[in-house]
């Protein structure tokens, strides 16, 4: 079986939170429809309600303290990304933005992105169209045609429940063909000299 | 090993009175600071460079130009000269100058600035800063090495039959460091010249300088100028002192937690654990500084960021007591003691001068 790596980023707030709810759906899913292409997928969860602190002091020192590196370095790391946020004023949260605001410039290059929101209403569901979307477009990720967001009220009642359940499905599935047809993410060492002494002074 | 202070020069008001010194105050307290650097038995004082407020060291030449007829021993260097913005020509004259006005005693910092609008000013593109670096360095090499330059690049207008004047003191010209916080590039030209690398050291964790030192070191080794160990690290570092660690961090906590680059971030705790600052007593600074050595190995100067975050001057001048009389004393002592042979000391005008005899005699009995 090929052994691929998750990060499940989840920005709620509350605790328990149905942002972290949804974010646990769609990792679940994407294991087994991965498993069913005989993929091992490994998940980490980020809660960046625990990071919140470090991102605004890295926003204002230009430096991560040690937790939040080690959450930066495993998302540059994974095979795949899960992203998933609150819709605050027609929007992604401040603290998920800050997030891929200190993400290196690169680190999500050409890696599959599902992208995943809850609101408390359906009315708030076309903000990841329109802004989460062109953010990971920015960063040049591969966003997944499907984006799941969850109401509140798809959290009860059969109906809405099953719809909730289709797209979650329907994501996973697109998240594993993705991660299954790729090779391994590789990682740049920032330190690496990537052109040699003769190439510089050449302008090069 | 050299100790010494290297000062940005910025205009903040005391978040304790509210008081911001006048330019004209801040500037003859740099001098008042540089002054004391020499009396309290620090070897180096590095100014920086910036052409915006609230920094008043516009015309670093200047300064320490007063500086150096004011003392005796201090060597003066800069903390950084900007490389990408500045006329490599200009600062082969500026310096050139000034290391025969200071009898030897100036070496400079390399560095390429962070300060997005000064590159416009200046009529360059901040995305071209690793290539102005590399071009004007490489100009300014030569200028202070050959008599006569033809040259042409692709930043400054040509040169032909060019002579930068006055020629570098006993035809040595100024040591040089280059500092870059992280990118390999920078690392990489120092070792490629085989001059000085300096990792501000500051505002980053440990390991991050650790990478950075050790990749020069590596390219050094690799360009043949000596061993890994035997290249050139200067280091800067951060301290407030007080006698009683406790008073060190009641004073200073008021600074901290308002000053422009951390201000109103991390907690002075946090920042201490994840950064070299040391808010504390001598002994205190004495260990943690001789622990950079721990993930640096022997290193050749030690510079200290004393006066910024709106700091008193009286305040700065007592920290500098403190530091020359209780720590660098000891610092030195310990180093040294550790310090392999084989590991030189950071080159001077002097070791410079008997190294180009050296090389000369050779030449003649080969």
């Amino acid at each position: 079986m090929k052994q691929r790596t998750v990060v499940v980023l989840s920005a709620g707030l509350s605790q328990p939170s149905s942002t972290r709810l949804l974010a646990d759906r769609l990792s679940a899913a994407a294991v087994d429809a991965a498993g069913g292409l005989g993929v091992r997928l490994t998940v980490r969860v980020i809660e960046l309600r625990d990071l919140a602190h470090d991102l605004m002091n890295h926003l204002l020192t230009g430096f991560p303290p040690a937790p939040l590196k080690d959450a930066l370095d495993a998302v540059e790391a994974a095979d795949a990304l899960v992203a998933v946020t609150p819709i605050f004023n027609a929007s992604y949260s401040g603290l998920f933005k800050s997030f891929f605001d200190v993400l290196g410039r690169d680190a999500l290059a050409g890696k599959p992105v599902l992208i995943a929101a809850t609101g408390g209403t359906a009315r708030h569901s076309l903000a990841l169209e329109h802004a989460v979307r062109p953010m990971f477009a920015y960063l040049r990720a591969v966003t997944l045609p499907t984006a799941v967001f969850a109401a509140s009220e798809d959290w009860g009642g059969d109906e809405g429940e099953g719809q909730l359940r289709g797209r979650i499905h329907r994501a996973a599935d697109e998240l594993a063909r993705e991660i299954e047809r790729r090779e391994p993410a590789t990682v740049q060492d920032p330190f690496a000299l990537t052109t040699s002494f003769a190439e510089l002074l050449a302008g090069g | 090993m050299q100790f010494g202070i290297f000062t940005v020069g910025d205009v903040t008001p005391d978040p304790t009175t509210g008081r911001a010194p006048t330019e004209h105050e801040r500037i003859k307290a740099i001098v008042a600071i540089a002054r004391k650097a020499e009396e309290v038995g620090l070897d180096v004082f590095a100014l920086g460079e910036h052409h915006n407020e609230p920094f008043v060291p516009s015309s670093p030449t200047t300064l320490l130009g007063y500086v150096a007829a004011r003392t005796e021993k201090l060597l003066l260097s800069t903390s950084t000269t900007l490389i990408t913005t500045n006329d490599p020509v200009k600062i082969a004259e500026d310096y050139a100058m000034l290391q025969h006005l200071a009898d030897g005693r100036v070496d400079l910092m390399m560095g390429r600035g962070n300060t997005g609008p000064v590159y416009p000013w200046f009529g360059k593109d901040i995305r071209a800063g690793i290539p102005l670096a590399i071009e004007n360095y490489a100009l300014l090499h030569r200028l202070w090495r050959e008599h006569t330059v033809d040259w042409k690049g692709k930043f400054r207008t040509p040169l032909q039959s060019f002579t930068s004047t006055p020629r570098p003191l006993d035809g040595v010209p100024p040591f040089v460091w280059h500092g870059s916080i992280r990118s390999p590039e920078i690392a990489e030209q120092a070792a490629f010249y085989g001059d000085g690398y300096f990792a501000n050291h500051i505002f980053w964790p440990a390991s991050h300088t650790q990478r950075m030192v050790a990749l020069y070191r590596e390219r050094f080794a690799h360009y043949g100028h000596g061993d890994p160990d035997q290249a050139i690290v200067g280091l800067g570092g951060q301290v407030f002192l007080r006698r009683n660690s406790q008073d060190a961090v009641r004073e200073f906590r008021p600074y901290f937690d308002n000053a422009p680059v951390y201000g109103h971030g991390p907690s002075l705790e946090e920042f201490t654990e994840q950064t070299p600052l040391t808010v504390g007593s001598p002994q205190q600074v004495i260990d943690r500084t001789l622990g950079f050595r721990d993930y640096v190995g022997d290193y050749q100067r030690q510079l200290f960021l004393m006066d910024h975050a709106g700091l008193p001057l009286k305040t700065v001048l007592e920290q500098l007591d403190l530091l020359g009389e209780e720590v660098v004393p000891v610092l030195r002592k310990e180093f040294a003691a550790l310090r392999p042979a084989h590991v030189p000391e950071a080159p001077t005008h002097a070791s410079l001068v008997a190294a180009a005899t050296r090389q000369e005699q050779e030449k003649v009995q080969a």
